[in-house]
């Protein structure tokens, strides 16, 4: 249902149509605005910045936008991924760990086996595509719900980072990245600043492009139709034609591909990568994508509410610091921004759902 | 009308919602004030107005919250403003935090440093900014790298060898290390020091963590199920203590048990004999001494160590000294 409102196949060329179509009709713009899934995702991310531009100083000068914009880049790149996959009506809980095996690889690639900075990239970003494989197959395969696949996928990357690494360096870190060839290009496109003196990080421009593309993607190409087909009701997509498992596999696919760039990423910049590096964070994506108006139950949501769930994250997070606040109530504000997103997101498709009719 | 009605009922609702959620923020800001300034805002502004960033790597247990503690004394003590934060273990959260501070202008910079290399260069942009810096609990062989004043915790490897060698003299022959935080190095220099002085089998474990502390103590208990010739545990946390000390009860183990940090508990069980001892850091100073001494900094240009890290331990409690330590500790000062 979301998923006709979300993309609307293109009129029928030329043609005008004579008999109106209910699901044609014309709506008000009101309406329109209603029904998209990123409104509740938008209202909190306004309600979220005014607040903390209110309240802390720091957070309105250039400098603090730089600051939270840093936190939710690396996380809304992800999120909308996520975001991508849930709206395909699956699950990727191995996504945190997936940014810290990739980091922890390039880290190893580099330091350990001598390899050069970018063919280490590649490696590491065929490997992740690799997990990637594994989990679409295995969750195709067994029909087993993808939460316990990438479950246990999410507990042997866990266990491979922290027993590898140790096995390899004798610490739970690989360092030195910043002394290997190549560091320095890769580190202009991956985790240099820009814009002095505030020092914006580069991926932010990553996480504009990503969810941009995205968008188009879901909008305006026809895999982005069949992303929603598959996760509103995969019989009924593959009885019209729609290659589910492709579509679903796909999507694993570019899920662990965009964490070996967060891994990457994460790597060039800080030069070193612990072992635990990404663990727990699946969770923030999922909340940035469902705050942004993803159904657990696949077939809606929108990546630019994701990279909106993730911005609040982002504000909140450094919002918190700025304040002076009691770091001890952060979570607590965490699940009070996710529930009333969620809330908010629940009202306003009820409302625009019932004014349809 | 039909139309209208329920947006504008909608408009309302969803304001309403927003405006819950201010007053909500609004109510943990209230919160964490009465936390941190202990309700009497009024010793804040007095003295200086400098606002100190204390940002750690702690986790929100028991042992980083007397740090916490020693941190919020201290401000309150000289009339700072402290801005605590915590980046629970994630490198690059505290690199991003640290980043947070230099915009937000902060006088003095206080940070633990697991991870020297992850938070050099947001430690450079704040000594850049002529921000001083002192590095706390972490951070002993990088903190002159990072370009920090000095440096305030205990050297990991010698607390590691003299809690090694304690339990050897308590006769110990086989000995399980416990790890509780995938990402620390220097829980790994404690466990490699505890071997350097221990002298005997010693074996690294990981568990889960503090986070699902029941988990932790049944991977304890399966170790020593599993090898009764295991005669020493050395826990590197107060409540992976408590768990291990539970273990060994429920494997009806006779191994000696040893721990780093303190909680009450702990202190508890170290005054009936159930645990051999704790090394103690002493945290509370680790957060206290470098509000101080970065206050000191920017007052009057002073500078404490000479160059060389300020000790905070280790020192042993044991049961001799255990009932003085006991009472400090229950009120969350040791």
């Amino acid at each position: 249902m979301g998923g006709a409102a979300q993309a609307k196949p293109a009129p029928p060329s030329g043609k005008p149509v004579s008999v109106v179509d209910d699901r044609l009709s014309d709506v008000s713009l009101v309406t329109k605005l209603l029904r998209r899934p990123e409104l509740g995702a938008l209202i909190g991310a306004l309600a979220v910045g005014l607040f903390f531009a209110a309240t802390a100083e720091s957070f309105r000068t250039l400098g603090g936008v730089a600051n939270w914009t840093d936190v939710a880049s690396t996380l809304g790149i992800m999120a909308v991924v996520v975001a991508l996959l849930m709206i395909g009506g699956e699950f990727d809980l191995s996504a945190g760990a997936m940014t810290g095996t990739s980091g922890l690889l390039l880290g190893v690639l580099v330091t350990e086996w001598g390899l050069s900075m970018w063919p280490a990239i590649v490696v590491t970003v065929a490997f992740a595509a690799c997990v990637g494989l594994f989990n679409g197959v295995m969750v195709m395969k067994t029909k087993l719900p993808s939460f316990i696949v990438t479950l246990a996928t999410f507990f042997i990357l866990q266990g491979l980072n922290l027993g590898v690494t140790k096995a390899i360096t004798g610490t739970v870190r690989v360092a030195g990245l910043v002394d290997v060839p190549g560091y320095e290009s890769a580190a202009t496109l991956f985790s240099s600043t820009f814009w002095e003196p505030y020092k914006f990080r580069i991926s932010v421009v990553w996480w504009i492009a990503i969810t941009l593309l995205a968008t188009w993607v879901l909008a305006r190409t026809r895999f982005g139709n069949w992303i929603f087909a598959v996760g509103g009701d995969a019989n009924a997509a593959r009885n019209v034609g729609v290659p589910v498992q492709r579509v679903k596999i796909s999507l694993f696919v570019l899920t662990s591909t965009a964490a070996a760039l967060v891994g990457t990423m994460i790597a060039l910049r800080l030069g070193s990568i612990q072992a635990g590096q990404g663990i727990g964070e699946e969770f923030t994506y999922i909340i940035s994508a469902v705050v942004g108006g993803c159904l657990l139950t696949g077939g809606y949501g929108s990546a630019i509410g994701a990279a909106l769930g993730a911005l609040i994250v982002g504000m909140a997070f450094i919002g918190i610091q700025f304040s002076g606040w009691n770091t001890d109530w952060r979570f607590l504000f965490l699940g009070v921004i996710l529930l009333m997103a969620v809330l908010v997101n629940n009202l306003v498709r009820k409302s625009a759902e019932g004014a349809r009719r | 009308m039909r139309r209208a009605r329920p947006w504008a009922l909608l408009l309302l609702l969803v304001l309403a919602l927003a405006g819950a959620g201010c007053s909500t923020a609004a109510d943990n800001d209230d919160g964490g004030d009465d936390q941190a300034g202990g309700g009497d805002n009024v010793d804040l502004t007095q003295g200086s107005d400098l606002t100190i960033a204390v940002i750690t790597h702690g986790d929100g247990g028991s042992f980083w919250a007397v740090a916490k503690r020693g941190a919020e004394d201290a401000a309150k003590d000289l009339g700072v403003t402290l801005k605590y934060s915590e980046s629970n273990n994630d490198a690059q959260q505290q690199a991003q935090m640290i980043e947070a501070a230099v915009t937000d202008k902060v006088d003095g910079l206080a940070v633990s440093a697991p991870d020297p290399d992850a938070i050099s260069s947001a430690v450079r942009r704040a000594v850049d900014a002529n921000i001083p810096v002192i590095t706390l609990n972490s951070g002993l062989d990088s903190f002159r790298d990072l370009g920090a004043l000095t440096h305030v915790g205990q050297t990991e490897a010698i607390a590691g060898e003299a809690a090694g060698k304690a339990l050897a003299d308590a006769g110990a022959k086989k000995m399980v290390c416990v790890i509780h935080e995938q990402g620390n190095i220097g829980l790994n220099d404690r466990c490699d020091g505890a071997n350097k002085g221990f002298g005997g089998d010693v074996e690294n474990m990981q568990v889960k963590g503090t986070s699902d502390i029941q988990t932790t103590l049944t991977e304890i208990q399966s170790k020593l199920q599993s090898d009764n010739s295991i005669d020493a545990v050395l826990a590197l946390n107060p409540d992976i203590a408590i768990a291990a000390r539970d273990a060994i009860k429920g494997a009806s183990s006779d191994a000696k048990l040893g721990t780093f940090d303190l909680s009450g508990d702990v202190i508890k069980s170290v005054a009936n004999g159930e645990i051999q001892f704790a090394v103690d850091q002493q945290q509370y100073l680790q957060g206290y001494l470098p509000v101080q001494m970065l206050m000191l900094y920017k007052r009057n240009l002073s500078t404490v160590g000479g160059g060389q890290p300020v000790l905070t331990g280790p020192s042993l409690v044991t049961k001799e000294n255990a009932s003085q330590v006991q009472e400090l500790a229950e009120n969350g000062l040791r």
